[in-house]
């Protein structure tokens, strides 16, 4: 039963940095249409420069964080205007390429930079757990699903009340209904790449002082497929309800089947649920059905 | 090369269906042809090798055009096919100790089953869904490799002896190119006749509209796997190349930034262009190596670039894929042919 607790706990932890990302991915791909596989890449960045600023210019964590919130902004941001915008129209496989292009210099720049050895955050959380029910569960995970939990409903509240919010979803809805409506459609492009490359910072920074950061961090980008094909490519609801759920099945799975088989299930299991998903349900839990005609 | 006086004049459907529709095309092709046979000759070890890895790079890249590019199924599943080929052939040759030549095509044929039953998604699943499961194709079929250890030999891989044509060990570069040279002519040809066939045929309708195609009676189900199939043989073919080549096959050698190579290979060289598909695998073949003896140059003055060489190499590789999508979408292909259009006329291009 412990053990079950255990690996809940670190599946919701998972999850919700899953759903972080996935709700970065959907953004995207709501809004312009694009796939996007250098999420994992745009994770690393952000959690490199926060770890930068905390570990050379010795900025304290709360102000890196906020610092490492901006630049991603800006940085996703660019992309859209330099990459993808004279991408829009083109077949889907350019556009992937493209997106998987931007994530091998992305991540190779983060090589060049700061190299592949594990490095780790300075202690910002305190390093004792806290014990509920007799179940003792690491700090860093509590303020991590805390963070996360805040992060996703000050976004839900973004895209409900605030009037970007309200055009971006238009723009998803219905792009020549949104340019007509005099929604900036190109600024709005612009604004969801940016967007995503924050949610992605935040995961990759919490995910960092879990567990360090190396360039294999970077992995989580392709996790996403699995949540929001169970999720649903289009549903921001999906991507966070998607996420929890691969987190956690993935570590139940790994938690259970590893002894069992001897390792790998856990980084094999989410694409198995994906396969599963794609031939019963492709459009996942949340998706629009796109219904073609002649 | 379709160097012609004046137009494109045809009387017969033969004609037109030409694999080389002039004279002078079959006498570039028999002198390009002539060109592979003397080269390796003049070349040292290291110059061959490259030439063996583009040999066999172009393969499969020909095979996943002819998935991709011809018939529009986005697979990000190349490497692991290829890897069934390299661990197929790996394991006839030694447990059963089958020769060379059958253990090929052999491994080819298992690659084309597995390739065909990873296929089956894509009856349902299009555009992007299908790349995604492809996607899971290429972790799945890698978990199987490593956990099948008693037939795979598990993460340690196997190690497999040369191939040997009638005594011949087929053990260093200027031999094994002889192996790959015939293997990748013949290849390349049979896909160039594949695409000009009924099935190509059907292959590039079911691409440009997948409905018109049912409709004029085209079984979808049967020509996106024969389409799988054919890729998965090709790739199956290359991995088994590797496999006899490098005698030692792991999974590492055949994950997804392979499959990711494969892809580049043919948005660079030209979507629907077996052309293109040798352009692609010889520009994606060469790059890394050129920047290899670049930074080797480099490295008496700056030594610390021998650490970020790799990083290097995948820097370019990214902003190559990226240039070419934003600068020239439609890859090498069309600017030979380009450069052909501006030939035909010269010196009275006006």
């Amino acid at each position: 039963m412990n053990l079950f607790l255990q690996l809940l706990v670190t599946g919701i932890v998972i999850g919700s940095i899953y759903a972080l990302l996935a709700l970065g991915f959907t953004l995207i791909y709501k809004a312009t249409d694009v796939v996007n596989f250098a999420q994992g890449e745009l994770l690393l960045v952000g959690a490199y420069i926060c770890l930068h600023t905390t570990v050379t210019y010795r900025v304290p964590f709360f102000a890196a964080f906020a610092l490492t919130l901006a630049f991603t902004f800006l940085m996703g941001f660019l992309i859209e205007k330099i990459f993808l915008r004279r991408m829009i129209g083109e077949p889907i496989i350019a556009i992937i390429m493209l997106t998987i292009g931007l994530s091998s210099v992305m991540r190779s720049l983060v090589i060049i930079v700061w190299g592949t050895d594990t490095r780790t955050f300075p202690e910002v959380f305190s390093q004792v757990p806290v014990v509920i029910f007799g179940l003792s569960i690491s700090r860093v995970y509590l303020y991590s699903i805390f963070a996360v939990a805040i992060f996703l409903g000050l976004f839900s509240l973004f895209f409900k009340k605030s009037k970007i919010g309200v055009a971006m979803r238009a723009v998803a809805c219905d792009q020549q209904a949104a340019l007509s409506m005099g929604i900036d459609v190109k600024r709005i492009f612009a604004l969801s790449w940016a967007i995503a490359a924050v949610v992605s910072a935040v995961g990759g920074i919490f995910l960092g002082n879990i567990n360090g950061i190396n360039t294999s961090l970077a992995h989580f980008g392709l996790k996403v497929f699995p949540v929001v094909i169970l999720g649903g490519l289009d549903s921001i609801a999906g991507a966070i309800v998607g996420g929890l759920i691969i987190g956690i099945l993935e570590n139940l799975a790994g938690g259970y089947l590893d002894p069992l088989i001897g390792g790998g299930a856990k980084e094999l299991f989410p694409f198995i649920i994906m396969v599963l998903v794609l031939m019963i349900k492709p459009y996942g839990l949340f998706g629009t059905v796109k219904v073609e005609k002649v | 090369m379709n160097y012609t006086n004046c137009g494109n004049f045809k009387c017969s459907y033969e004609k037109d269906a030409a694999l080389f529709q002039t004279l002078f095309s079959r006498i570039c092709i028999g002198a390009f042809l002539l060109l592979l046979v003397i080269v390796p000759f003049l070349l040292d070890h290291y110059f061959i090798y490259i030439l063996n890895m583009i040999l066999i790079a172009v393969i499969g890249a020909a095979g996943l055009n002819i998935l991709t590019g011809f018939t529009g199924l986005i697979s990000l599943g190349q490497g692991a096919f290829m890897a069934v080929g390299a661990f197929g052939a790996g394991c006839l040759s030694n447990r059963f100790g089958l020769p060379f030549y059958l253990a090929i095509p052999a491994a080819g044929v298992i690659a084309a089953l597995v390739g065909a039953f990873f296929g089956i998604p894509s009856l349902r699943l299009k555009g992007l869904y299908l790349s995604i499961a492809t996607l899971a194709a290429q972790f799945i079929i890698e978990f199987i490799i490593i956990r099948a250890e008693p037939i795979t030999g598990g993460v340690q891989g196997l190690s497999i002896d040369y191939a040997s044509f009638f005594g011949v060990a087929i053990n260093d570069d200027f031999r094994f190119y002889w192996l790959a040279l015939p293997l990748a002519v013949a290849m390349t040809l049979a896909a160039a006749n594949i695409v000009r066939s009924k099935i190509g045929r059907a292959f590039l309708s079911v691409r440009d509209n997948y409905i018109a195609a049912e409709a004029m009676g085209i079984n979808l189900f049967r020509c996106k796997l024969t389409a799988f199939a054919i890729s998965s043989f090709y790739a199956g073919v290359a991995g088994s190349l590797w496999a006899y080549y490098t005698t030692i096959v792991t999974v590492e050698n055949f994950t997804i930034m392979v499959s990711i190579q494969y892809l580049s290979m043919i948005i660079i060289g030209g979507l629907g262009s077996i052309l293109g598909s040798i352009f692609g695998a010889t520009f994606l073949i060469v790059l890394p190596e050129i920047l290899q003896s670049l930074s080797n140059m480099a490295a008496g003055q700056y030594p610390a670039i021998s650490q970020i060489v790799g990083a290097l190499k995948e820097m370019a590789f990214g902003l190559v894929i990226i240039l070419f999508l934003l600068f020239e979408p439609e890859g090498l292909a069309r600017r030979w042919r380009l450069i052909k259009a501006y030939w035909k006329l010269w010196p009275f291009s006006y």
